[in-house]
């Protein structure tokens, strides 16, 4: 009986660690000893810093792993704005019926690709596009205008790619928020804004906090929308690590960028879970 | 003296259905004015509708005499302990009853006082650093009341406050709610579907159904004296009959219930031939092990016992009497009867007072 359960659990167990060991940390150890060569001569390598000091001297290299860092948390703060008062909407003031209906209409864009979404956005914000065409249609533009390849439609698309992923987590925060107790919030005398800032959101702080980690996540590690919203001064630093690997076979300076933005994101993240005063386990669990 | 809470003709409708219909009452200074109605009835919209959480459709909402229809839930001067009391669980409870002083923008060591002083009140002193969800359940109902005292509100609303508690929680509450009340001497407005809290905590209750109000008064009143079928039924237990009245002499009146049942009862305005209502509660019924014992009452019957409801000192036995109807009469527990059984006869017997006659349809 007793080997019998725990056959059972090493099988359940299996897949698990097979997953990890295959696709995480076997990768991972392999590219971090990728990343701690250097090519001395055909087939010949040896062990040193170089990659990682090269990254960090050069300066478009440099550039852009802040860049990407920055602009990543800037479309996560974006997003948080901008799904609160929806995600607000769906969980509190809508009922019954709409409320599902509108919980399905975020969904629903997820049913196409990100190519065919990012597509989209350029079929509208082309020089010939919807939009351009509307301006001028009104009166608004006297010729064709140009949206796309700036970093405010890198931004848009950004945004819009990660909506869902705060709405879900915001939505089911907010959801389990007494209605009664936002009421006595106002009883009490408190106004509208300050139940927002007392009751609100330190109600829906591990929502804010769970999908502000799972969108800057998604943000920095974007390739598509950076790469075809983005102009031609908004390089992503996803788009070096596909460089270096790809075009340039450059293997090892690739490992280097993918081990930075590991760091990068390990440290953002734990810089949020603290900065909010939350352990993971209190946001995840 | 002006009323700290008064509703004139208050009307609130949803769509086409009617929840508060014309409501009007007056509650006095420092009183425990309670609205007692099962559940549906309209109690919580009036009770909403005073918070300021609902606008009336018609009808005026006055407290110390001035008209707060226009003043946000927010600025009134009533507050509200919610049905789930609705403690932030976010805050500790310093923090809790602290709220609506920093709302007020009170000076920090004036709101830290205050709270220590209402936590001295509600017999919890030094609890304020603990979270919500540490307190029992009798600990968080009194949490929300201090919550709302230390604003020092002009009337306390209550919605069902007692209704998430266990039994012998709730018991011992009502006690103390009741001392809270004389302690802080403010309004309270009470809301329940239980008659017992209402009974032993109001000094006025409003009898609600259907969103009117069926009768305001006393405890004893609504008791002893209901004035319509919906109160006399609603208030404690009682046998109820249908029956048609055969004589009418003043107030008292002789009656045959349908099942052909004759007695003597009392009730005013009800014509000979009338169909009327009959209400007789258990407790006013003697039960007697030979007749001689009940010469004293109008009406006296003898019957089989063909039920015993064991349930402590509110035990009943079920009597079946001649022509087939079953009455309720409760089991006195002096001893004289712990060895009645099922099939005994019994004598019973109750005065005409005790039967209380409304004209029915």
């Amino acid at each position: 009986m007793r080997s019998q359960s725990r056959i059972t659990f090493y099988l359940l167990l299996t897949p698990l660690v097979l997953w990890l060991g295959l696709l995480i940390i076997i990768p991972h150890i392999d590219m971090l000893l990728i990343s701690l060569r250097e090519r001395i001569s055909f087939g010949v390598y040896e062990t040193s810093l170089a990659q990682y000091e090269k990254a960090l001297t050069e300066p478009l290299y440099l550039r852009t792993f802040w860049r990407t860092a920055v602009m990543s948390v800037l479309a996560t703060a974006l997003t948080l704005l901008i799904a609160f008062p929806v995600s607000y909407y769906i969980a509190k003031m809508a009922k019954g019926r709409l409320q599902q209906v509108l919980f399905l209409l975020c969904l629903i864009p997820f049913y196409v690709s990100e190519l065919v979404r990012t597509f989209g956005w350029m079929i509208l914000l082309r020089e010939t596009g919807f939009v351009s065409s509307l301006l001028q249609w009104v009166g608004l533009a006297d010729r064709p205008v140009e949206m796309l390849y700036t970093d405010a439609t890198m931004m848009v698309g950004l945004v819009y790619t990660s909506m869902l992923f705060m709405v879900v987590p915001l939505v089911t925060t907010l959801e389990s928020l007494d209605d009664s107790v936002i009421e006595a919030g106002y009883d009490l005398g408190g106004s509208g804004l300050s139940v927002l800032r007392e009751i609100i959101i330190p109600h829906a702080m591990p929502g804010i906090v769970s999908g502000c980690i799972v969108v800057f996540m998604l943000s920095l590690g974007n390739y598509l929308t950076p790469t075809m919203l983005g102009g031609k001064d908004s390089l992503w630093f996803t788009e070096m690590i596909y460089n270096q690997f790809i075009v340039r076979s450059n293997w090892e300076l690739g490992a280097a960028f993918g081990f930075m933005l590991l760091v990068l994101s390990s440290v953002i993240v734990w810089g949020m879970l603290w900065l909010t005063g939350r352990t993971l386990k209190e946001t995840m669990g | 003296m002006t009323p700290d809470l008064e509703c004139v003709d208050l009307v609130k409708r949803f769509g086409d259905t009617t929840a508060v219909n014309n409501v009007s009452f007056t509650v006095p200074p420092g009183s425990f004015f309670s609205i007692l109605g099962p559940s549906g009835c309209g109690k919580t919209t009036i009770m909403r509708m005073i918070a300021g959480f609902l606008d009336p459709t018609s009808g005026d909402i006055r407290i110390k005499g001035g008209s707060v229809l226009d003043t946000p839930p927010n600025k009134r001067p009533v507050n509200m302990v919610f049905q789930h009391l609705a403690l932030f669980p976010m805050m500790t409870i310093a923090e809790n009853i602290g709220y609506g002083l920093r709302r007020r923008g009170m000076p920090k060591p004036e709101i830290a006082r205050k709270v220590d002083e209402a936590l001295d009140r509600i017999g919890l002193p030094g609890i304020g650093a603990r979270k919500v969800d540490e307190l029992s359940g009798g600990q968080k109902q009194r949490v929300a009341i201090a919550r709302c005292m230390v604003l020092e509100p002009d009337v306390l609303l209550l919605d069902e406050p007692l209704g998430a508690l266990d039994l012998k929680l709730r018991e011992h509450m009502k006690v103390e709610l009741k001392s809270l009340q004389a302690a802080f001497d403010t309004t309270f407005v009470y809301i329940t579907h239980d008659q017992s809290e209402a009974l032993v905590m109001s000094d006025q209750i409003a009898v609600m159904s259907n969103g009117q109000f069926e009768q305001v008064g006393k405890g004893q009143d609504l008791y002893y004296r209901p004035e319509t079928p919906f109160v006399a039924g609603f208030i404690g237990e009682s046998n109820r009959w249908k029956g048609r009245i055969e004589r009418v002499e003043g107030d008292a009146l002789q009656l045959r219930t349908d099942s052909g049942l004759a007695m003597r009862a009392t009730g005013a305005g009800l014509a000979q031939g009338a169909r009327a209502e009959i209400f007789v509660r258990p407790e006013s019924i003697r039960l007697a092990a030979s007749a001689d014992a009940l010469s004293g009452f109008d009406n006296q019957l003898t019957g089989t016992v063909t039920s015993l409801l064991f349930n402590g000192a509110a035990s009943r036995v079920l009597v079946q009497d001649d022509v087939g109807e079953t009455l309720e009469v409760t089991l006195p527990q002096s001893g004289e009867f712990s060895s009645l059984q099922r099939g005994d006869a019994v004598h019973i017997g109750w005065g005409a007072g005790q039967a209380t006659c409304f004209g029915a349809a």
